[in-house]
């Protein structure tokens, strides 16, 4: 599509009142693994505002919990940047360790959880002092960070281990080890606490875990019609709040499955990019971004309509995303 | 200010790392949507003492050329390394499943007693045996050993024979077979339009079994065999200072009046005159086979699938990059681990169902599981296709279709695999 006929089509689309343009306007964060940058998207224009030079290989990226800052997994500068949003300007750097991939926050907004994949290790800073407040001792190649939505308990999945590590947040001891299919990537807390969701990418499964009792209560398969099985490689899942709906991040199966969060059935599978990696809903729950990786765009997925509504173009190899309320 | 949490495991935690096993034994001790797990032995990894699984390494010496390029020489660590560093990845899993996995090297000289060194390993307990040594050699020792609780890991040879009319149920093969080797290099060749082969083959008995590879790959992708030239070659010295010159004009000569082709592909397995050809033939043509562009399981500038981790971690621990036979042996050891993890058992009969059954995969940094094909007990997996500075591709290629799954199109298939296991 040229530029002049996709203008025609976007003003054609907003006079139609297209439902794809959200009531409130957010900001999305987009990371691109080998453009070593940040893509700036407007979650109402769907329009790229900028993109900020960053540190090498950034891959997992969060919003701080006032909203102010965005962190970011420099994966090969062995460091996890702060992006002020307001400057768009790196501000610090934090200790991270080495190799830090995917990271979470406490709900008090510090600290942060940082999985660092080449030293076996969760690091655990705190975002006020920028001081290492422990390292905890995981298994081989530690990637996926959930924290529980009381703030008590921090899990890391091991990739080559094949477990999710559940950790005290208060002694950082690891009171249970629950093993799970193989190259667990990603751990998703449900919003009321009840669950733990990890997706296991070699193995084409998500676990669904009991919080509680640390007990798997239902492994997920998939299976997307032409797509041979060893294709599904599940990577990001998000629950939606209302605990409805799941979303899980195919990989090089480039769908998307829509899970009903409740029955565990999977209720369809949307086509997105090339080698999809993450998801982040909107603050509001009504869209939902992923990054496709080898296609260098974000698909934009309207959730209560379950389908793909525009797809964005993105720096180089998009990898992490993550949504602010500005 | 740092500290570490070794997550409850040393003495005066005694109690805690117990209650941890518990926990994280019962952790997956659920209903029949699990992973395939021995639950029904109980909790074994809540004994006192972690679980033993011992490993053995068994590495043939052999004699051998220089390399051409001194970039090539071999490692003495080659192989073992790899399997060090799997041994450390087990045993940090081993800390939550309560598991201790050691790994015993028997290093046979040239001339020894390569059997004898099996069957010290073998008397002292170890039933999981890599093996990196020539294919003979790995025949004996496998038939030293039939009818016993022990498995054999080929971690080298490739030899076809091996996999087919040679194969042994007492052998699982973590290194590809020239067949795939050869079928890798063809898909991608033929994917990129360079069907018309010339062959410059050398006339040892290895390089003849290579060639039986590349022309039954050429047969199967649609290549065609142009001309098949043959090598003739004394090997000698190395180097001499004058070696350059000479092999400038020799190579081009050797090339010349070739009819059409694409690709000129090397058979010379042992190095001999393959490296020399790249950069120096008659017509402008790239170089593919046992020299230039070359199919393996691993290369130390492969990064795709979480491959960069594997790769720092290795080379951290071994000062060195990671070879192919390094991450061939990675993965026996690792399956070995892979095994005991998921069977909470460190007993031969349940570890080697496990790794041959349905259940098993591993996570290999190739962007897929790899498994072991029932029909051979060759691991399945995909191939890089590298040049000597970086991986070019990894087969098997778009478009080549198989009806249960796409990397069966390397090697030999079922329907056509003459291996009777026993």
């Amino acid at each position: 599509m040229t530029a002049s006929r996709l203008a025609v089509f976007l003003i054609a689309a907003a006079w139609l009142g297209w439902s794809a343009v959200p009531a409130h306007a957010y900001t999305v964060y987009v990371s691109n693994e080998k453009g070593n940058s940040l893509t700036v998207i407007d979650s109402e224009t769907l329009q790229v505002l900028t993109t900020i030079p960053v540190g090498q290989r950034p891959r997992g990226i969060m919003l701080s919990k006032d909203d102010k800052t965005v962190l970011i997994c420099a994966s090969d500068s062995n460091t996890v940047q702060v992006l002020d949003v307001g400057t768009r300007q790196i501000v610090a750097e934090l200790p991270s360790g080495p190799d830090p991939e995917l990271l979470n926050i406490h709900p008090s907004g510090s600290p942060i959880y940082v999985a660092n994949e080449d030293d076996n290790l969760l690091t655990v800073i705190d975002l006020n002092t920028k001081e290492v407040l422990a390292e905890v001792e995981v298994g081989v190649e530690p990637e996926g960070v959930g924290v529980s939505p009381d703030g008590k308990t921090v899990v890391v999945t091991s990739e080559t281990t094949n477990m999710a590590h559940f950790i005290d947040t208060e002694t950082y001891e690891i009171t249970d080890n629950v093993l799970v299919g193989t190259r667990p990537r990603f751990a998703e807390f449900t919003a009321d606490g009840e669950q733990l969701w990890v997706s296991s990418e070699v193995a084409g499964t998500v676990s669904v875990i009991d919080a509680k009792t640390r007990k798997i209560i239902k492994v997920i398969d998939f299976e997307v019609p032409g797509v041979q099985q060893i294709y599904i490689q599940p990577v990001g899942v998000r629950v939606s709040k209302d605990g409805t709906k799941a979303f899980v991040a195919l990989g090089p199966a480039n769908r998307v499955a829509v899970i009903d969060a409740k029955t565990f059935e999977v209720e369809d599978y949307l086509l997105v990019g090339k080698r999809v990696w993450q998801l982040a809903f909107t603050p509001d729950q009504k869209f939902l971004f992923a990054t496709n990786g080898n296609s260098n765009d974000v698909s934009v997925i309207d959730v209560d309509r379950q389908k793909v509504t525009k797809s964005i173009p993105t720096g180089t190899a998009p990898w992490g995303v993550t949504v602010s309320r500005q | 200010m740092a500290f570490h949490v070794p997550a409850g495991i040393s003495g005066t935690q005694r109690q805690t790392w117990r209650s941890l096993l518990i926990a994280g034994f019962l952790g997956f001790c659920v209903s029949g949507t699990l992973p395939a797990v021995a639950v029904e032995d109980g909790p074994k990894a809540a004994a006192d003492e972690p679980t033993l699984v011992p490993i053995g390494y068994l590495k043939q010496d052999v004699e051998e050329l220089i390399p051409l390029s001194r970039l090539n020489v071999k490692p003495q660590d080659l192989g073992i390394a790899g399997a060090e560093i799997a041994l450390k990845d087990n045993n940090t899993t081993g800390k939550f499943t309560g598991q201790k996995f050691t790994l015993d090297i028997e290093r046979v000289p040239v001339g020894g007693d390569a059997v004898a060194a099996l069957q010290k390993l073998v008397a002292s307990g170890h039933q999981f045996v890599l093996v990196d040594a020539p294919a003979d050699v790995l025949l004996r020792l496998s038939d030293s050993v039939k009818g016993q609780d022990v498995v054999l890991f080929n971690v080298s040879a490739p030899e076809v024979r091996l996999r087919q009319e040679n194969c042994r149920a007492n052998i699982l093969h973590t290194a590809p077979d020239l067949a795939m080797l050869a079928d890798a290099l063809a898909q991608y060749l033929v994917w990129k339009k360079w069907q018309r082969w010339l062959v410059a083959k050398g006339d040892s008995p290895e390089d003849k079994e290579y060639l039986e590879a590349i022309r039954r790959s050429a047969k199967r992708f649609g290549a065609t065999i142009v001309e098949e030239r043959p090598y003739e070659v004394t090997p000698g010295a190395r180097r001499s200072d004058t070696g350059q010159q000479l092999i400038q004009l020799q190579m081009p000569v050797f090339t010349q009046g070739a009819p059409d082709y694409d690709v000129l592909i090397v058979a010379d397995r042992r190095g001999i005159f393959g490296p020399y050809l790249p950069f120096r033939t008659w017509d402008p043509r790239p170089v593919a086979g046992t020299a230039g562009l070359e199919a393996m399981s691993w290369h130390p500038a492969h990064e795709q699938w979480g491959a960069t981790q594997m790769q720092n971690r290795f080379q951290r621990f071994a000062h060195r990059f990671m070879l192919p036979l390094d991450h061939q042996a990675w993965i026996a050891v690792r399956a070995v681990g892979e095994a005991a993890s998921r069977t909470q058992s460190g007993d031969y009969a349940p570890i080697n169902a496990y790794i041959r059954g349905d259940k098993f995969d591993l996570a290999a940094f190739k962007g897929q599981k790899v498994t072991f094909r029932k029909w051979d007990g060759q691991l399945r997996q995909p191939i890089i296709i590298a040049g000597p500075e970086l991986p070019v591709s990894t087969s098997p290629q778009t478009g080549f279709l198989h009806e249960h799954e796409e990397v069966d199109t390397l090697g030999i298939d079922a329907p056509e695999s003459k291996c009777k296991l026993q």
